[in-house]
């Protein structure tokens, strides 16, 4: 009898050419005459752009076209925004910039040359005369009307105002004992995924088909997009994400460049290749979080939350790409965090700003809205002087399911929780009190310990198709061929997290095959039923889940195939480990499948083969959650934060792999210490990227990661019938208030409250250092 | 244009480059050896790791000049005989990859790590890949990965070319 593998840490069917270097990225997908193309770009935040001189390059030899603004940017339609919030502004996006430039790194030409070294030589030699004018950077003073305006034809930097949330908060405060007060930066942080974006454009005149070979996470989305703007019949683009490096939301995305190579590979009658080099990665991919937030919360002196506001200007950069406006509302939706708050409130002034443009980075939007209510119950039980741990027990819900979902005050039903059951867990992995005695200890030995704990829940498995822009569906046709392989085609489009293998797992369990009979191919338009894509930690929750009522509709063909070939009615046949039963006879799953193609012994009423189509729509999103416990100790000389001990317990519902579960999450832990101590993108005073190389953004390094203990509780999700919540992106939900309160922590008996991100050593030395100026 | 020759995963290859052609470039776009990896512009994040002369360097930051007369092992040529080396096997079995883009420089850093430190320590371990940015994995299961891979090999003969 074959054991299930559903629930077990196999091997990944990805990786043996991953580990051998014979993976097909976009660079290395090598077509013959291929031209390389270069792009210039703005080397001012906010300027008119006064002339563009190609004639140099366009001398060059070896460089066949360049294209400026003027040429092309009436030619090609706007880079596309799909998220609509009533009333917002959209400056138009042209693919180079005309008349102005809005950020450093905003494309203005183009050259395409026989290699990369030419190209990038002629691209040194256009001259642009740029007329610079006053930048607007910060997004709370951009909304001043005082501010010099960066889109005239807009006449304001405010994209648009928005709240939401239900509940009178203005009762909610006034009925509070006491109010807490903090002002909450999430600072703009660069996806870096290892592998920057890349296209490959080929077109054949004759069958009049264009192919695209680009870095996303969104191929059959991304293919509707760019037909549109080019004009482009969407049946005849074939788009295909190779093997993708990274992505974590810097590819869910539609991008100028992208379409600029369709463009130029029709036009020069030529493939055409733009891979992106790692600065102009840190200048022109979208940039993540991007928030100033001012919080209030009302609590009883028991501890009892009354109501939450929260008040943010939301950084869009200059303009919109393709989610860009809707990330803050992802921040509304999650601000009651895990907890019972009767009245929430959010006041979005979303602003324009001369920085590259602000879109979703893993948990878009909704690490801001965790980190906000994870700060404010640590304000309260500050306040309060309550443990951390007390005033979060004390306003959860009790666990909930399917029967008595969560309601809270933002709208939302959580789909199931046990939220004490994860902290409890964690709080033994910890021994929480005894930590809390030796922190004690420590303490009065002059030695700076800190603990933070964070509680988290996330909304993701995006989602019911009325809240997402294209469509929150997904689908999957399954196939058993006539030697019994079977071929998953999936609308999801993987880029490290495994679902060759989980998908496989899935199958084979319900097929009664091996993983190894089971391949999924995703990514290839040409190939694969219209899919949504792989972003907000959906692939399995909702590709999975499709995959999965596909084969239950192959099951149900398969069975009376089987019937019929026993010469039994299909009610009497079951099906167990690959074999179809009935009173003693039994047919295998390969005879079955051969004979549906052969179809010599088929029911009357039945159609030959074995393929099913699923689209599946999830009702709801789903909610996992977890506990996070740092511990740090600071270095009382240097300011420096060591993690002594990381615990984390997530539910994601039901693990059909507990390894790639496990890489997710620490994956994701990592981008959160990223953001709670290391990464910060910066724009100086006049809107240049200083932080626009790897020597100063500084993405987390092995040596500086700590060991991460990871346990977890399982609580089903009832949104789909596996039970699967999904995980991509939790750990870079809840770690950051986790290791933020650590720090905070360990300064707390000196009065500190609250630390703004990234923590850095030497802002820790100076409050030390004060408080030993004013001891002495 | 400069005459190089370069002995590249056991093939001798005569080549004539331009003398600013960097060596990652030569490797992939001359000898279409794609699996080493182009990751950024700094030199700081060892996708491009490969061996020159037994010692792993980032290919990116030496030119195909400078490789004259070498011998050089890429990822391509790590499995010896369509045997995957331990390090490779390693990582497979410790789920020490995601999406793969880091994973060959990581694994030649890797090599190199334990054919200087047959017995690493965790500490070893992370310092010696610091030079290998990895933004999927958050370094666990490599790390897991690579005490592995010291295991194997203590227990077997590398194979000859890492």
């Amino acid at each position: 009898m074959a054991e299930k593998v559903v629930g077990k840490g196999i091997k990944r069917t990805e990786d043996p050419r991953l580990i051998q270097g014979l993976a097909h990225y976009v660079d290395d997908i090598k077509l013959p005459d291929t031209l390389h193309a270069v792009f210039v770009r703005s080397i001012y935040a906010h300027a008119r752009i006064k002339k563009v001189d190609v004639a140099a390059a366009q001398k060059t030899p070896g460089v066949v076209a360049v294209y400026t603004g003027n040429d092309i940017s009436q030619k090609i339609g706007p880079v596309p925004c799909g998220a609509a919030i009533p009333d917002m502004k959209q400056p138009d996006h042209r693919v180079l910039a005309t008349d102005k430039v809005y950020w450093v790194g905003h494309p203005i030409a183009v050259v395409f040359a026989e290699n990369k070294y030419i190209a990038r030589d002629a691209a040194d030699k256009i001259e642009v005369d740029y007329e610079e004018l006053p930048v607007v950077l910060d997004e709370e003073k951009a909304a001043d009307p005082k501010s010099p305006v960066i889109h005239e034809k807009i006449g304001s930097n405010i994209a648009y105002k928005l709240t939401a949330g239900e509940g009178d908060i203005e009762a909610a405060l006034k009925a509070a004992d006491k109010i807490v007060r903090q002002k909450i930066y999430h600072k703009r942080l660069a996806p870096i995924a290892m592998e920057g974006r890349g296209v490959l454009a080929r077109y054949y005149p004759g069958e009049q088909e264009l192919t695209l070979w680009t870095s996303t996470q969104i191929p059959h989305l991304a293919r509707t997009q760019i037909s549109l703007m080019l004009g482009f019949p969407e049946n005849k683009l074939r788009l295909i994400a190779p093997e993708v490096g990274g992505g974590f939301g810097s590819k869910l995305n539609v991008y100028a460049e992208e379409a600029i190579m369709a463009y130029a590979s029709m036009q020069l009658g030529r493939p055409v290749k733009w891979i992106e080099g790692r600065r102009e990665n840190m200048q022109g991919t979208i940039h993540g979080r991007g928030q100033v937030g001012y919080i209030e919360i009302g609590c009883k002196k028991d501890g009892t939350i009354t109501g939450f506001r929260y008040n943010v200007f939301a950084d869009m950069g200059s303009y919109f790409q393709l989610l860009t406006p809707a990330i803050p509302t992802l921040t509304g939706l999650m601000l009651s965090g895990c907890y019972k708050i009767p009245a929430i409130q959010m006041n979005v002034t979303a602003c324009f700003t001369n920085k590259m443009s602000t879109d979703a980075y893993r948990g878009a939007g909704r690490p801001e809205a965790t980190y906000v209510i994870e700060r404010a119950m640590d304000l309260v039980a500050a306040e309060l002087g309550m443990d951390v741990v007390e005033v979060r027990r004390k306003n959860f819900p009790e666990p909930f399911g399917a029967e008595n979902p969560f309601k809270v005050a933002t709208g939302l039903f959580y789909d199931s929780g046990n939220y004490q059951g994860a902290l409890d867990k964690a709080l033994k992995m910890v021994d929480y009190t005894k930590l809390r005695e030796e922190q004690k200890k420590a303490r009065a030995a002059g030695r700076l310990i800190g603990v933070g704990v964070s509680t988290y829940v996330e909304i993701c498995a995006m989602g019911p198709s009325p809240a997402l822009p294209a469509g929150g569906w997904e689908s999957a046709t399954v196939r058993i061929e006539p030697t019994c392989k079977v071929t998953i085609l999936t609308g999801a489009s993987p880029h490290g997290q495994g679902q060759e293998t989980s998908f496989s797992q899935i199958a084979a369990d319900e097929l009664g095959v091996t993983v190894n009979d089971c391949t999924v191919i995703h990514g290839d338009t040409a190939v694969v039923q219209y899919g949504i894509g792989t972003f907000g930690s959906r692939a399995t929750a909702v590709g999975g889940t499709a995959v999965y009522l596909a084969l239950q509709k192959l099951k149900v063909k398969a069975t009376g195939m089987a019937a019929h070939m026993l010469g039994v009615d299909a009610k009497t046949v079951t099906f167990d480990d690959g074999k179809f039963t009935s009173g003693g006879k039994s047919v295998t799953i390969q005879e079955v499948a051969l004979n549906a193609h052969l179809a010599k012994n088929l029911p009357a009423d039945m159609e030959p083969g074995l393929s099913a189509t699923t689209f599946f729509e999830p009702k709801n999103f789903t909610f996992p959650f977890g506990t996070h416990i740092c511990v740090v100790e600071i270095d009382p000389e240097t300011g420096e934060i060591q993690i002594q001990r990381y615990i984390a317990v997530d539910d994601c519902g039901k693990v059909i792999n507990p390894l790639l579960v496990h890489g997710q999450i620490h994956g994701g832990i990592v981008q959160s210490l990223g953001q709670a101590l290391f990464e910060e993108v910066v724009y100086d005073e006049q809107g240049q990227l200083i932080s626009g190389s790897l020597m100063d953004y500084a993405v987390p390094k092995a040596a500086q990661v700590p060991w991460m203990e990871l346990d977890r509780t399982e609580t089903p999700s009832p949104v789909n019938p596996m039970g699967v919540k999904g995980v991509g992106e939790a750990g870079s939900i809840g770690a950051t208030p986790a290791i933020v309160a650590a720090v905070v922590d360990a300064l707390a008996h000196l009065g500190v409250r609250h630390l703004d991100m990234p923590i850095k050593p030497e802002h820790v030395w100076n409050i030390l250092k004060k408080n030993k100026a004013g001891a002495a | 244009m400069k005459k190089i020759s370069v002995t590249v995963n056991g093939t001798t290859h005569q080549s004539e480059i331009e003398p600013r052609l960097l060596l990652v470039h030569y490797l992939r776009d001359v000898l279409g050896l794609t699996g080493t990896h182009v990751g950024c512009e700094t030199s700081l994040c060892g996708a491009c790791t490969v061996m020159v002369d037994g010692q792993a360097v980032k290919s990116c930051t030496v030119l195909a000049a400078q490789a004259d007369g070498s011998t050089v092992t890429t990822i391509e040529g790590l499995a010896a005989g369509g045997t995957l080396h331990p390090v490779q096997q390693a990582f497979w079995e410790h789920h020490g990859l995601q999406c793969g883009y880091c994973t060959p420089g990581m694994i030649m850093a890797t090599a190199q790590i334990l054919q200087r430190n047959p017995d690493p320590s965790e500490e070893e371990i992370r310092h010696g890949i610091e030079g290998n940015l990895c933004r999927c994995t958050g370094y666990q299961h490599i790390v897991q990965a690579v005490q592995c891979a010291a295991k194997k090999m203590k227990s077997q003969p590398a194979p000859a070319n890492s």
